[in-house]
C-alpha cells in the first residue's frame, strides 16, 4: 500500500489534536492528555495500515481496532470523523446527553468495534475476534491499544497468553507507552520493567518505535504484519499530552478538560509550531 | 411432567446442557465453546471431542474468556462460555457487564455447579449469588433449569434468543421430572401443579422438593400450587399475580442467597402488583462441605421445610 504523504499527515495531526481540544472544552470534562498521546497512533492505523471503508463500517473484511484504553476515545472521535465515519458536526456532542459519543467508546457509532472503559478487557475480545477470523479463514488483522497504566490489570496478561497459545499473527497490540496513569508516573504507581522482557517472556513479537513518528509507526506496523506464527506487541512510546506544553508530562491533565481560555492558549500554541 | 411415582431416573443439569450443545452444535456451525479449564466438569468437553475446531481453551482465566466471548459474539459467532458459576458470575462479572451485557451480545453463560448441591467442595465452589448477580444486569437473561431435560431445552432456546443469557446448571444429579414434550419457553413460568391454598415458587432443584412438599401437604388437606420459575429474568409476571390473587400465600424456595434470589424475584413482582405473605427459603448463611442431601437439610430447604413455610405462610393469610 502507498504510504501517504507524512507532511499531510503531520498537518492532520496538528488539526486533529485542535479538534480534540476543542471537544473536551466543549464537553467540560474527559481525558485531555491520554487523548493527546494517541493521535499519530491512531492515525497511522486509519490513514495508512487498516484496510478499512468508512462507507462500509460493517464490512466483514475490514481490520479492526479495539481501543482498549477507552478513556482516549475523543481522539478517536475526531479521527473516525476525519476518516468518514459520521459527520463532523457530530463531534460537539461528545460527552452530552443522547449522543453516541459516549464518555467511552460504545458500539452503535459507526467505527467503534467494541464498548470499553473498564481497562483491561480489549485484548480479549481482541483476540475473541482475531480467533473467529481464523476460524473462518478470512485475513484480517486485530489491532488493540492499550494504555501502559491498563497494563496493571492481570486480565491483560490472562489475554497476552491466550494470544501466544494460539500463535496469533493477526493480532497486533499497541501500547501507548506514555509512562504516566491517573495517580502519576507508572513506574511510581505500579513498576512496569523490563516490560518488552515481559512481553516476550508472554511469547509475543515484541516492538518499540516513536509513537509520534509517522515514519516510524509505519515501518513499525508494516515489519509486524509480516511476523508470523506469534502476535506482536508495539511499544509506541509516547508523551502523555503531546502537542501542548502546558499539558505535556503533568499528570493533572490526564481527567480534565482544558477551560475557554487554555483552550486559546493551547490553540495558538498548536498553530504557531510549523 | 411427570408425576412423583413416575420419576425414576435421576440425571445433573450439566448432562443436558451438555447434549443441548452438541444438538446445536450439529445444527450451526457458528456455535462455539469456550472453557476455562473445567472441560468436563462443564460439560462442554462432549462437544469438545466432536467439534474440536470449535472448541476454544483459555484456562484458568475467566475474565479472559468471557471478553473473549464477547470478541466471537461481534464477529457473527454464538459462543458458550462454560465455568463454574462462582468463577463465571462472580469473577468475571465486570467482563460480563462491559464486554458481554452492555454491547448486548450473544454470549450464552454456562455457570455449572451452582447451589449448595455442589456439596463436598464447600464455599468457595458453590455458587450462591449468580441468579442476583446477573439479573441487575440490563440485557441479561437468567435461566435456572429444573432437570437435565429441562436444561437442554434451555440450552437450545438460549442460543435462538437474541443477547446475552445466564444459565444456572448443578453438579448433582436431580430427579427428571420434566418430559421431552413439555412446553418450554423462556420468560413463561411452568404450572407443575394446580392448587387453591397456597403456592410454592421454586427453580433448580427446589422444584423436586416443592413437589414432595405438595404431596405432604395434600395429606393435611392443603392444595398446594406449584410454579417452576425456571426463568427468573425476565420473570412470567402473570403467573405469579394469578397464584397470589387465587391462592393468597406464597413460599419460595431456592438454593441461592435470598437476598437477590428468586424469593426476592417473586417479592418484587407481587408487592408491586398483589401483595400477599411470602415466606423465603433460601440460604442466608455462607455454604460449607457436606452431601447435598445434608446440606439441603441443614440450609433447610427440603420438603419439609417447604411444608413448615406453607403452614406459616397460610396462617399470614
Amino acid at each position: 500500500m502507498q504510504r501517504p504523504d507524512t507532511n499531510e499527515l503531520k498537518k492532520k495531526a496538528k488539526e486533529t489534536r485542535k479538534t480534540i481540544l476543542k471537544m473536551l472544552t466543549e464537553a467540560g470534562s474527559g481525558h485531555t492528555s491520554g487523548s493527546l498521546s494517541l493521535v499519530e497512533i491512531i492515525m497511522s492505523l486509519y490513514f495508512y495500515k487498516m484496510r478499512h471503508d468508512p462507507k462500509r463500517p460493517g464490512w466483514d473484511m475490514r481490520d479492526r481496532l479495539v481501543l482498549s484504553k477507552g478513556h482516549g476515545c475523543s481522539a478517536l472521535y475526531a479521527i473516525l470523523a476525519e476518516a468518514g465515519y459520521f459527520p463532523k458536526g457530530e463531534l460537539v456532542t461528545f460527552r452530552k446527553f443522547g449522543t453516541r459519543l459516549q464518555g467511552h467508546p460504545q458500539i452503535g457509532l459507526p467505527g467503534i468495534e467494541a464498548s470499553t472503559g473498564s481497562l483491561g478487557q480489549g485484548l480479549s475480545i481482541a483476540n475473541g475476534m482475531a480467533l473467529a477470523a481464523r476460524m473462518d479463514n478470512k485475513d484480517i488483522r486485530v489491532y488493540c491499544i492499550m494504555g501502559d497504566g491498563e497494563l496493571n490489570e492481570g486480565q491483560v496478561w490472562e489475554a497476552a497468553m491466550t494470544a501466544s497459545h494460539y500463535n496469533l499473527d493477526n493480532i497486533c497490540g499497541i501500547v501507548d507507552f506514555n509512562k504516566m496513569q491517573i495517580d502519576g508516573w507508572c513506574c511510581d504507581v505500579m513498576k512496569l520493567e523490563p516490560l518488552a522482557d515481559k512481553w516476550r517472556s508472554f511469547g509475543w513479537n515484541v516492538m518499540e518505535c516513536d509513537g509520534h513518528s509517522f515514519e516510524e509507526l509505519m515501518d513499525t506496523l508494516d515489519k509486524a504484519e509480516k511476523v508470523k506464527h506469534k502476535p506482536t506487541v508495539i511499544l509506541a512510546h509516547t508523551i502523555k499530552g503531546k502537542g501542548v506544553s502546558f499539558i505535556e508530562n503533568d499528570v493533572r491533565w490526564h481527567g480534565i478538560a482544558p477551560k475557554k481560555e487554555e483552550l486559546e492558549r493551547a490553540l495558538k500554541e498548536l498553530d504557531e509550531k510549523d | 411432567m411427570k408425576k412423583i411415582k413416575d420419576i425414576k431416573e435421576a440425571e445433573p443439569t450439566r448432562d443436558g446442557f451438555g447434549k443441548g450443545l452438541l444438538e446445536l452444535g450439529r445444527k450451526n456451525k457458528n456455535i462455539v465453546a469456550l472453557s476455562a479449564d473445567l472441560t468436563d466438569s462443564t460439560r462442554a468437553g462432549w462437544f469438545k471431542k466432536e467439534f474440536p475446531d470449535r472448541f476454544f481453551s483459555f484456562g484458568v482465566a475467566e475474565q479472559d474468556m468471557m471478553s473473549a466471548a464477547a470478541g466471537f459474539a461481534l464477529s457473527g459467532k454464538i459462543p458458550f462460555a462454560c465455568t463454574f458459576g462462582v468463577f463465571a458470575a462472580g469473577r468475571a462479572w465486570d467482563q460480563i457487564r462491559v464486554s458481554v451485557d452492555y454491547m448486548n451480545l450473544n454470549v450464552k453463560i454456562i455457570g455449572t455447579h451452582g447451589g449448595i448441591s455442589v456439596g463436598e467442595d464447600g464455599h468457595t465452589h458453590q455458587a450462591l449469588e449468580e441468579i442476583a448477580l446477573m439479573r441487575v444486569l440490563p440485557n441479561m437473561t437468567v435461566i435456572v433449569p429444573c432437570d437435565s431435560v429441562e436444561a437442554k431445552k434451555a440450552t437450545i432456546k438460549a442460543a435462538e434468543r437474541k443477547g446475552p443469557v445466564y444459565i444456572r446448571l448443578g453438579r448433582s444429579p436431580l430427579p427428571i421430572i420434566t418430559e421431552e414434550n413439555d412446553p418450554f419457553e423462556i420468560g413463561k413460568g411452568i404450572l407443575v401443579k394446580s392448587g387453591s391454598d397456597v403456592t410454592i415458587v421454586a427453580c433448580g432443584q427446589t422444584v423436586y422438593e416443592a413437589m414432595r412438599a405438595a404431596e405432604l401437604l395434600s395429606k393435611e388437606k392443603i392444595d398446594a400450587r406449584i410454579i417452576n420459575l425456571h426463568t427468573p429474568k425476565p420473570v412470567d409476571e402473570d403467573i405469579l399475580i394469578e397464584a397470589a390473587k387465587e391462592t393468597g400465600a406464597i413460599v419460595t424456595a431456592e438454593e441461592h442467597s435470598i437476598y437477590g434470589g428468586l424469593g426476592s424475584v417473586v417479592g418484587e413482582v407481587l408487592s408491586r402488583n398483589c401483595p400477599v405473605p411470602i415466606k423465603m427459603l433460601g440460604i442466608k448463611k455462607c455454604g460449607q462441605s457436606g452431601s447435598p442431601q445434608e446440606l439441603f437439610k441443614y440450609f433447610n430447604l427440603m420438603a419439609e421445610d417447604i411444608v413448615k413455610a406453607a403452614k406459616a405462610a397460610l396462617k399470614m393469610k
